[in-house]
């Protein structure tokens, strides 16, 4: 049998393979031969392993598993001869990475076929050691490319050159040893040998200084030389491409060049000329030639200044950017964004050509040209610019929008000359895009608004009017409904008209029908809904005429599915049916909302910006450092990347809005104490997410939050205290009011006054005739302890003698029994027994108490006995 | 430097792949699948070069191949569309005039003569004459080796009659 007849038998299965008609079937074709191959492998046949190896790696590409071949790669590296390595390292290569620990077995035949006879051998073994290998492969093998740079054949020494690129890559420390190779390499003739030394060249001075200073001392003439040669070269067939030669290695020999000539004005001398003859003498009608005067433009910005080349190179920009080919037009906007930092006035005269770009049909070139025109925009073009785009938002592809959409608002956000053309613009934009917008953009609009005191009439009319044609764009709709529950007045009144403004008539109801509209389309989600029903709730006071419609609309949500929805319009239904009094207070105006800690806070989860490369990073003008004692900071991080205190299901953001609102106007508008007594009150109901299941417990929130309001805190304490379930005793007497609104919602608990929290006393054991009554109490600061109080009541006419208590606790607790004060227990309720007890709760939090006790004593001198369990201590003991 | 390479057909067949950096086994297949529906769909007229993961994929088709290579951010794109021409045109010469279904059925060539091309992601030849000498030349020995085992087996075959 012919050992080497394996050509046929693949090309037998591939046919196979490629003649199944489903996937099915070729998985039946595969699952055979594997079963075929493993079969071999544990017969350890010979005669086919190279056969099946190069079937192993056809069925490895159509993407089977095919990890049992692993080691016949190895088996067949180990053979002496030439075809089996061959396709054993080609195995090899294939199907392992440098991250299985199979490839450490390799090592050691590497070593062998790196010091073969047989050069082609070598060949292989310097092939695969640069392509997979792993840092540990490196530090063993490093010794022998060294010494393979010396090695007589050419071929073998560029091999060994580009080897060595990896494992200086893998092990930096390795670099030193390379050296000196290297520069001896770089004056060859042999251009594999040439191309491979420069770039070793290359990669050894981004790992290492020390390598870079020397090469720039002793190589940076010879490689202008070099490069010179090459430029001038005749025409020779075997490099050349499309009438230059080798453009591969005039490639490699600028880009080496500008590493040497990079902050270093005398290494940059020396090659102004050459690189002045290349910029000027390539043909740029092909691609190798256009090519090179990329790379020749990059060396030319990087290295140090020489003004007459730096024209030379923007003009190739210029002309790049003009060309008709997408690919051409592609790297010239790559490189104008290096220019930038460089040149910028020369980078903005191509302005209108890269505006073009923008609309480019080829999604590559648009992101390019859209990440180029980010960075020329400055205070004097912003306004011509962002018109552009946004003319262009309205005609550009959906996918790109939400890229336009964030570049745009950033914009905006960054040079808006003055506050009406930032809202103008954000509202165009929302118009045209208003789905593809990310929160944080409508949010910071929002902020934007409420800081523009003199345009929130205007504000609120352009949004009205927007919201008739754009209806359809989320983010629209919810900047409308929030600013028509705001300024509901200014729009029906056309108060604080601008000169520039044409008069409207929009009545009440007219601006309850657009709150209305957007309550009941379809596709609004319950961030929507949910504003929409505050907004309802703070036009019932706007619009006193309007207040029964209102109600209807609130009051067809409370059916709602959604929790939030139906709390929401039940509370607010509550407080427009009952509450007049209070009404006006608690829907007042919004407070103005600091611009500056709000884009603090979110500067942080800005998409990162490109930077040019020549470290000029932009300047982001949101990056003000964060105040940490804002106080309506937490209302308005929309985007909160931090679990907000409540736990609701909704979002809690609106309930932190309305929160707010309603606590700053209490505390800005001076409110009389009942009233604000009342509000805080409200302030909870509204705000409160949690499920009825908790009135327990938001009771006792409002109840704290009214003490801390009375105590003059800043409202963030206030709302800080509605996450830490706290019992606080009432100092100032609730308004009757309160209590209407509590009735809905459960029994409002009696608070003892008491530094640590408090409990109920218990009854641990009652009979006919006996009674143990316990009082917890609780040592702040160690929530596992709890001193127990046991009092003992005879209620039968005769004397308990010789009484005593024993207790017995499960493990996870301990017990510590005090003295009791007596032995005998007077009859009738005519006295008690004390005991204290202190228990330790090793798992508190998790398990609560429990206890056994005997009770025995002596009745007219007979035993009795009582006995009994405890389990109904309170849960948190 | 180059990360891999890939070669993929027009129905999203993959027919040569070459990683220069380490990918799992898994993180291959995924990039592969991401990055066919990526090209496969751009127009004819568009660049040839596609962002993805902060990289830049190269890509030329010839026929009905699609010849891919992902490259850093700061390469030259000119420079590896050259490179991709540079294989092509050593594969056209090796099989004279080549199509897919040569790569099909010698995938193994077209690796070997992608290893001449290129290691550890650079390039290592630029001339095609001497890349398409080494491959026949260690072709060559392959059949010597083939040669040497025929005749053994027929001596042996002869000694056995």
């Amino acid at each position: 049998m012919n050992p080497f007849s394996s050509e046929t038998r693949l090309r037998d299965m591939i046919r196979a393979i490629r003649a199944c008609k489903t996937a099915a079937e070729e998985r039946a074709v595969v699952r055979k031969e594997c079963a075929s191959i493993r079969a071999a492998v544990s017969d350890n046949d010979n005669g086919y392993r190279h056969r099946n190896l190069a079937k192993l790696m056809f069925i490895h590409m159509l993407g089977y598993p095919t990890h049992f071949g692993q080691m016949e790669c190895l088996k067949l590296i180990a053979a002496p001869g030439f075809p089996e390595k061959r396709i054993g390292y080609l195995g090899l290569m294939l199907l392992l990475d440098e991250r299985q620990e199979v490839l450490m077995l390799v090592t050691n035949s590497l070593k062998q076929d790196l010091n073969h006879t047989n050069q082609y051998i070598v060949g292989l073994a310097l092939c695969a050691l640069g392509n997979i290998s792993s840092a540990e492969m490196a530090r063993d093998l490093a010794p022998e490319v060294e010494r393979l740079l010396q090695f007589r054949d050419p071929n073998v020494r560029k091999k060994a050159a580009l080897c060595s690129i990896r494992i200086i890559k893998k092990v930096p420390d390795l670099a030193e040893n390379f050296v000196n190779p290297v520069a001896s390499l770089l004056k060859e003739k042999h251009h594999g040998v040439l191309l491979t030394a420069i770039q070793l060249c290359a990669d050894l001075c981004t790992v290492s200084e020390e390598a870079l200073e020397y090469f720039r001392k002793k190589c940076t003439e010879g490689l202008v030389k070099v490069l010179k040669d090459a430029v001038n070269s005749p025409y020779a067939p075997e490099y050349d491409i499309s009438g230059i030669a080798d453009p591969f290695l005039q490639i490699r020999l600028l880009r080496i060049l500008r590493i040497l000539g990079h902050g270093d004005a005398d290494a940059s001398d020396l090659m102004n000329d050459v690189l002045a003859q290349v910029a000027t003498k390539t043909e740029s009608n092909k691609n190798a030639g256009n090519a090179i005067l990329y790379e020749c433009v990059e060396t030319i910005m990087s290295i140090e200044d020489s003004g007459g080349l730096r024209v030379l190179a923007i003009n190739i920009l210029g002309r790049f950017l003009s060309n008709r080919d997408n690919n051409i037009r592609y790297v010239a906007l790559n490189m104008l964004m290096k220019a930038i930092s460089v040149d910028g006035q020369a980078v903005q005269r191509h302005r209108a050509t890269i505006l073009e770009c923008v609309k480019d049909p080829d999604a590559s070139i648009r992101k390019r040209a859209l990440e180029l025109v980010y960075l020329l925009v400055n205070e004097t073009n912003v306004k011509p610019l962002t018109k552009e785009l946004i003319d262009y938002l309205e005609v550009s592809d959906q996918d790109f929008k939400e890229d336009l959409t964030a570049r745009i608002c950033s914009i905006v956000e960054k040079l808006s000359p003055e506050k009406i053309w930032y809202i103008d613009q954000m509202l165009k934009v929302l118009c045209e895009a208003g789905n593809y917008v990310k929160d944080e953009v409508w949010h910071g609009l929002i902020v934007v608004i409420t800081n523009s005191t003199n345009l929130h009439g205007y504000t609120v009319r352009s949004l009205y009017k927007a919201i008739q044609t754009s209806g359809d764009q989320e983010a629209v709709v919810r900047v409308a409904v929030w600013c028509i529950g705001e300024y509901g007045d200014l729009l029906v009144n056309n108060i604080g008209m601008l000169d520039l403004e044409e008069p409207i008539t929009v009545t009440e109801n007219d601006a309850v029908d657009v709150i209305e509209a957007a309550i009941k389309r379809h596709t609004s989600d319950l961030t929507t809904r949910a504003m929409c029903l505050i907004a309802l709730l703070k036009l019932s006071s706007r619009f006193p005429s309007c207040s029964q419609r209102i109600k209807d609309i609130v009051n067809q949500s409370k059916g709602s599915l959604l929790l939030e929805l139906q709390q929401r319009s039940i509370e607010f239904d509550s407080i427009i049916e009952k509450h007049h009094n209070l009404r006006s207070a608690l829907v007042e105006r919004m407070p103005v909302l600091d611009e500056a800690t709000y884009s603090g806070r979110r500067a942080g989860s800005l998409p990162a910006v490109v930077s040019t490369s020549q470290g000029n990073p932009l300047q982001i003008p949101n990056g003000v450092p964060k105040t940490m004692d804002a106080p309506l900071l937490d209302l308005l991080d929309l985007s909160a990347d931090e679990p907000a205190p409540q736990n609701s299901s909704g979002p809690n953001f609106l309930q932190d809005l309305l929160g707010g609102d309603v606590l700053s106007s209490a505390s800005q508008s001076g409110t009389t104490q009942p009233q604000k007594g009342g509000t805080d009150v409200l302030l909870d109901l509204l705000s409160t997410g949690s499920p009825p299941a908790q009135n327990g417990s938001s009771t006792a929130d409002i109840l704290s939050i009214s003490q801390d309001n009375n105590n003059n805190k800043t409202s963030v304490d206030a709302l800080n205290s509605l996450s830490s379930p706290m019992v606080t005793s009432v100092q100032s007497t609730p308004a009757s009011s309160i209590m209407d609104l509590l009735d809905g919602f459960g029994p409002s608990p009696t608070v003892p006054k008491d530094n640590g929290p408090a409990y109920p006393p218990l009854v641990a054991f009652e009979s006919s005739s006996l009674s143990l009554i316990f009082n917890f109490s609780k040592q702040p600061g160690s929530p596992q302890i709890t001193q127990i109080k046991a009092t003992f009541t005879n209620k039968s006419s005769d004397i308990y003698t010789d009484f005593i208590f024993q207790a017995a606790v499960p493990k996870f607790l301990q017990l510590h029994l005090e003295p009791a004060s007596s032995n005998t227990l007077p009859g009738s309720g005519n006295g008690s027994i004390t005991q204290k007890l202190r228990v330790t709760n090793n798992q508190h939090g998790k398990k609560s108490l429990v206890m056994r006790i005997r009770i025995s004593y002596k009745l007219n001198n007979k035993d009795m006995l009582e006995e009994g369990q405890i389990s109904n201590f309170p849960r948190d003991l | 430097m180059i990360h891999f390479v890939l070669l993929i057909s027009r129905q999203g067949k993959v027919r040569l792949t070459k990683w220069y950096s380490p990918y799992s086994q898994k993180e291959r297949s995924k990039v592969i699948r991401e990055l066919s529906g990526m090209i496969l769909s751009r127009g004819p007229k568009l660049c040839n070069f596609v962002e993805w993961r902060g990289f830049k994929v190269v890509y030329k088709r010839y026929a009905s191949l699609y010849f891919c290579m992902c490259i850093n951010q700061e390469d030259n794109e000119l420079e590896v569309l050259e490179i991709i021409h540079h294989y092509v045109e050593i594969l056209d010469r090796y099989f004279g005039s080549v199509c897919e279904l040569d790569l099909i059925f010698n995938f193994h060539k077209a690796y070997y003569i992608l290893d001449e091309v290129l290691i550890a992601g650079e390039l290592q030849e630029s001339s095609k004459k001497t890349v398409a000498r080494l491959v026949a030349t260690q072709d060559s020995l392959v059949e010597a080796a083939k040669e040497e085992a025929n005749s053994i087996s027929n001596i042996i075959a002869q000694a056995t009659k």
